[in-house]
């Protein structure tokens, strides 16, 4: 089961982000485990420029708000 | 390119409402209806543009390039600009931060990029072009740039890596992994994105605008000539340092505050005073500072913020005398 983490301090594209990555999962019928890491530091530890950022196993896979599409394809691969 | 327009609200406001053209009601609305659809014209147009640029310059490249580049100098401009040309959330700039420190830029070229980011954005270039056309758009993004420049190479000047919060001040020990997206993608599969990012921003600040409208247009019907000229002109010394210092604790954005300023101006506000307050509502704002608080001391902020301050102070004053 992959783990979904998605970095982000709080603001609206985060709150947006993390929400695309739940529907999808919905959607898609995907079982993961999705944390929210608001902690400034625990966020800092990957190597982003840009919240929100997701972190699937530990790699960083996409940063900024994301599109659906993007979601699923990241979700699926 | 906007003649078009022009007419539409004028037939909108006086033929189909049938407001009389010299009332103030009438004025007001024809300013409104007018000034409404091409700033969102505006906003969309330059917002894509912006990101189609991003989509091929990300942050991420052009920390790389400025990594790779001392360029005597130079890399303060470069970084300011690349700040400009990166669309702006507030709630990115700590990110940003902690990661140009991690990826070995100094202190002072990451200060151009943060102080120029959300002076010079899509959605204040849009509210320039629309409320006060070409030229003052220009001057606007090129001042941003220049404050973002100097006070960056000043700051770098103060060495002041020591007030950073001790957690980030490690960071420089250890090395950034840089990577780079490699996807080689084609500009069709972006545009999608590109359009949906650009959609996000009109949206978002769509409310502001509509206010921000409302009040310059009611302002414009109602308030007399030369009113504010009368408390804010050139004369006084006082009026840029009131007007930056009246802007820090404001927290507007630059949707609703240009159209308000461009009344000001009509009514004989000098361009500098109006300048430096616009740079200081979007330049230096609270919310920023709190945020800033994570990765620095409070001496720092305070420097970062003074220091940003005056140099928005000087340009207005240079502006004045230049326009005068």
């Amino acid at each position: 089961m992959k783990t979904i983490k998605i970095l982000g301090t709080g603001c609206p594209k985060c709150k947006a982000t993390e929400a695309r990555v739940r529907d999808v999962l919905a959607e898609l019928n995907l079982e993961a485990t999705v944390e929210k890491v608001e902690d400034i530091e625990a966020i800092m530890a990957y190597d982003i420029l840009a919240t929100p950022a997701i972190v699937i196993d530990e790699r960083v896979v996409h940063s900024g708000l994301p599109t659906v599409q993007k979601v699923k394809e990241l979700l699926t691969a | 390119m906007f003649v078009w327009l022009e007419h539409i609200s004028q037939w909108l406001v006086y033929d189909l409402l049938g407001l009389q053209a010299d009332s103030h009601l009438g004025a007001a609305m024809s300013f409104f209806f007018y000034d409404t659809v091409k700033i969102f014209i505006l906003l969309m147009l330059i917002s894509w543009v912006m990101g189609a640029v991003n989509s091929y310059l990300p942050v991420e490249r052009l920390r790389a390039f400025l990594n790779r580049h001392q360029l005597y100098g130079l890399e303060y401009l470069m970084a300011s600009i690349f700040g400009a040309l990166t669309p702006f959330c507030s709630c990115s700039s700590v990110p940003l931060f902690i990661g140009f420190v991690k990826g070995g830029i100094p202190l002072g070229v990451t200060f151009s990029f943060l102080i120029t980011s959300p002076l010079v954005n899509e959605v204040a270039l849009a509210m320039f072009l629309g409320m006060f056309g070409v030229k003052v758009t220009l001057i606007y993004a090129v001042s941003g740039i220049l404050v973002g420049t100097i006070s960056g190479r000043l700051l770098s000047l103060l060495r002041l890596e020591p007030l950073l919060s001790e957690w980030v001040q490690q960071l420089w020990t250890q090395p950034a992994r840089v990577e780079l997206e490699k996807a080689h993608r084609p500009f069709r599969e972006r545009i999608p994105e590109i359009t949906q990012e650009a959609w996000r921003i009109v949206r978002g600040v769509a409310l502001y605008v509509v206010i921000g409208i409302a009040i310059g247009a009611a302002m414009h019907g109602y308030v007399p000539e030369a009113f504010f000229a009368r408390y804010l002109n050139g004369d006084q010394w006082w009026a840029v340092p009131l007007a930056v210092v009246l802007a820090v604790p404001m927290y507007a954005n630059a949707a609703g505050m240009v159209p308000v300023i461009q009344v000001f101006v009509a009514k004989g506000v000098p361009l500098g005073t109006s300048l430096a307050f616009m740079m200081a509502v979007v330049g230096l704002s609270l919310p920023e500072a709190t945020l800033l608080k994570k990765v620095m001391t409070l001496k720092l902020i305070g420097i970062f913020f003074g220091l940003v301050t005056l140099s928005i102070i000087s340009l207005g004053f240079f502006f004045n005398l230049l326009f005068s």
